[in-house]
């Protein structure tokens, strides 16, 4: 094999790819093109979700397709989609308690704390710490813990339980934001004032001005400091 | 992991570190900027530039890569083409699924439209689920939407559409309350206040955030919405044309990327919320853009008659990721310059205030490396200057990054960089694009019943935008959007023609203007694999 290169064996197949890729690159580089299981290329969207096993090893890792590094001997494929369970529900009529929780997602009771999800996590997020929360009926910490998923799905699929756990995340971020975070009561408040329109006369005067004046101002404006 | 090289170089940002903690480093004067801005901003080099030779916008400066789409060819032949079967008949017909689409769809769905959601990837698949750093809004006591106004109008060389600008800062406020109300987990102060931060050219901090994954958040809680709802999408569907009937829209051309069928859709009112065009690679830059960043909506708009505006402002946001060469590209937040992270020199000194505008610093970075050759060159040979992150821990304590921007801390953990330990590379990165489809402040473009809101379209921001402008922007037009469509199409009589006239005009323009078949377009999705990779394709599975 020419130096620099590896391995990869892409659904069973292999390709030989320089050891300097990503896993979405090096499959690309094999001539591979996406449509599904690739989407922000940066680890925000959960789109190239991969299961993989390395030589000699029977434990199955996962990883992000555009963050995982290629090995020698990689056996891999992605997991672009997953079949996870999703409730309906309308957010302003629910209350921020486990019986919600339980009631859109019954499964979470089968939760067996063998923490798989955890280990399944490209984000390293603690899920079972989380859906033992929202169990518990401990919304916020649910919410805070599983701030980080981008809904790649992997946790679902390993889960014996088959709880899918990040749209349990979901839900617990949204009802803790909505019913348990305090509200910005300044923002309630400036909503009112734009209402009645007390801004209406200022930026009027604005979008009249010339160029030359609007400049005027804005270049002697004054900063709120930084710090 | 850094080389050895590179740790060495570092010792020199160590060493200065000290001295800038408490260094006031000023802001550039207007004709400063100005001067640094025709010398090195991309946008200044007429070489990258031609004139669209057909089209409502012919004669307009467009950088070559855009031009190559907008005068292309459709895969289809208007002549051979039926559209006799009609698979979706809708009110609303919204393409993309992003920020803008989904606020659109949902409003449009509120309002009692019917609607359906095309994208040609995933619901949320999108730059707004990669926008880290945070929305603007003027929300605090010392700040008001007329401050807001002016940083917007000044960043944007007061190039703005002053009716767009006004949209944009009046509805901000209702905007955050209506995210907070969906549930969006904006960083908050114990007693509900919002944290916010300033951003590069701002004068209030009026930036909120949802930590490091603000878009992300504000798209995983809409696409969790527009599900709830019950709003019909279909993802992995282009629309690959929009259908007329005289000057109006009246549906579009479904492609499914899969199965490469097509379906047609017929629908009152049309909406663009296709984003921008950072994977179409203006000079070759990399890019922080989406996979699916290939400026469809222009084209398609673009060919049914709609105008574009400030199509040669195109804006690269001063830090993305310079090294290691996995992460190329890819956007390291501003909010890290927001929250004390300092730019310097091969030298460790400091050459530009952090958070100026994006196009001054960025250009200050391009001048630093190219101009004054006070830049690093990193193994890939790309160029680069540092990030000093380990600062803001020497301001905000132990744990600030970690804390502040997880996501940022985590994507260098993967590559065996601690920014809370070392510098990181950075190099300027195609972001945005500040021009696009000419809309009025209630998204609808010059073509009747066609309509666009988001990155495709231009003018909100002038010729350049400011960061937490694009957030915003993108849920305060895909809600006017969704209602103003919406309001129309209660308004009209279901179309009774499709038809690809438009299209037949345009190709004939393409022909008399002596344009040959190239590529064609829209383009749907980029091509990385490896040079050659195609050379021995046969098509035998027929």
């Amino acid at each position: 094999m020419a130096e620099g290169m590896v391995t990869i064996y892409v659904m069973g197949k292999q390709y030989e790819v320089p050891s300097d890729l990503t896993i979405m690159k090096a499959m690309e580089y094999a001539g591979y093109r996406f449509v599904r299981g690739c989407g922000c290329r940066g680890a925000f969207c959960g789109a190239c979700g991969t299961v993989y096993r390395t030589k000699d090893d029977y434990r199955l890792r996962v990883g992000l397709a555009c963050q995982e590094m290629v090995q020698d001997g990689m056996y891999l494929t992605e997991i672009p989609f997953f079949p996870g369970n999703k409730a309906n529900y309308d957010i302003d009529e629910l209350e921020p308690t486990s019986e919600t929780v339980l009631k859109l997602y019954p499964e979470v009771y089968r939760c067996l704390s063998c923490n798989t999800c955890t280990k399944a996590c490209p984000q390293d997020i603690e899920v079972m710490e989380y859906i033992q929360a929202a169990l518990r009926g401990d919304i916020a910490k649910a919410a805070d813990l599983s701030f980080d998923c981008l809904l790649c799905g992997l946790c679902a699929s390993r889960c014996p339980s088959e709880i899918v756990q990040y749209n349990v995340a979901l839900l617990c971020r949204r009802l803790y934001a909505s019913k348990i975070a305090p509200k910005a009561e300044h923002l309630a408040k400036r909503v009112k004032e734009v209402e009645k329109g007390k801004f209406d006369k200022d930026v009027e005067k604005l979008m009249k001005m010339k160029q030359k004046d609007i400049a005027g101002l804005y270049n002697n404006r004054d900063m709120e400091p930084r710090d | 992991m850094y080389t050895p090289a590179l740790l060495e170089l570092i010792k020199r940002v160590e060493a200065t570190r000290q001295e800038r903690l408490h260094q006031e480093f000023p802001l550039l004067s207007a004709e400063d900027k100005q001067t640094l801005l025709e010398g090195y901003h991309p946008d200044y080099k007429s070489e990258i530039f031609r004139e669209l030779r057909v089209g409502p916008s012919k004669g307009q400066r467009t950088p070559m890569v855009y031009a190559d789409v907008l005068e292309a060819y459709s895969a289809i032949d208007p002549a051979k083409f039926d559209l006799s079967k009609v698979d979706y008949d809708v009110d609303v017909l919204v393409v993309g699924g992003g920020g803008a689409g989904a606020s659109a769809a949902l409003v449009a769905n509120e309002a009692g439209a019917s609607v359906l959601l095309v994208t040609k990837l995933r619901l949320g698949d999108s730059n707004t689920v990669m926008a880290q750093g945070g929305i603007q809004g003027a929300d605090k006591a010392n700040d008001s939407p007329s401050i807001h106004y002016l940083d917007v109008m000044g960043g944007g060389h007061y190039k703005n559409d002053p009716e767009l600008v006004r949209a944009l800062v009046m509805d901000a406020p209702d905007v955050l309350a209506w995210l907070e109300r969906l549930g969006v987990m904006f960083d908050k102060e114990a007693d509900g206040t919002m944290i916010t931060i300033h951003g590069g050219g701002t004068s209030r901090k009026r930036m909120h955030a949802a930590r490091d994954y603000t878009g992300g958040e504000i798209m995983k809680t809409l696409k969790d919405e527009v599900l709830n709802k019950e709003i019909p999408v279909v993802e992995f569907a282009s629309v690959y044309e929009l259908l007329t009937e005289g000057r109006k829209v009246t549906g579009a051309v479904l492609y499914n990327m899969e199965t490469e069928e097509y379906e047609v859709v017929r629908a009152k009112t049309v909406i663009l919320a296709t984003g921008g065009g950072g994977r179409l690679h203006v000079m070759g830059f990399p890019t922080s853009n989406h996979y699916g960043a290939t400026a469809d909506g222009l084209v398609l708009g673009y060919r049914a008659g709609a105008p574009l505006l400030y199509m040669d402002t195109i804006q690269y946001h001063p830090t993305g990721a310079a090294y290691p060469e996995q992460i190329l590209g890819q956007l390291v937040t501003e909010k890290v310059r927001s929250i004390g992270g300092q730019i310097t020199n091969i030298d460790g000194d400091r050459f530009v205030y952090e958070l100026e505008t994006r196009d001054v610093e960025a250009a200050a970075i391009i001048r630093e490396c190219s101009g004054r050759k006070k830049g690093i060159v990193t193994p890939s040979g790309q160029d680069a200057v540092w990030l000093d992150t380990p600062i803001i821990e020497t301001k905000l304590g132990e744990g600030a990054i970690k804390a502040r921007v997880p996501a940022m801390y985590r994507q260098y953990q993967r590559f065996g960089i601690d920014m809370a330990e070392h510098p990181i590379l950075i190099y300027p990165t195609q972001h945005y694009q500040n021009g696009g489809l000419k809309i009025n402040e209630a998204c609808e473009t010059k073509v009747k019943n066609l309509y666009a809101a988001g990155e495709v379209s231009g003018g909100v921001h002038g010729t350049n935008r400011l960061m937490g402008n694009s957030l915003l922007d993108v849920v305060v037009f895909g809600k006017r959007a969704g209602e103003a469509a919406a309001e129309r199409a209660r308004e009209i009589k279901r179309p009774g023609k499709l038809s690809l006239k438009h299209l037949d005009a345009f190709h004939a323009e393409l022909k008399a203007a002596r344009i040959r078949k190239k590529g064609l377009s829209p383009m749907l999705l980029p091509d990385y694999r490896r040079e050659g990779a195609t050379n021995r394709k046969v098509d035998a599975l027929v």
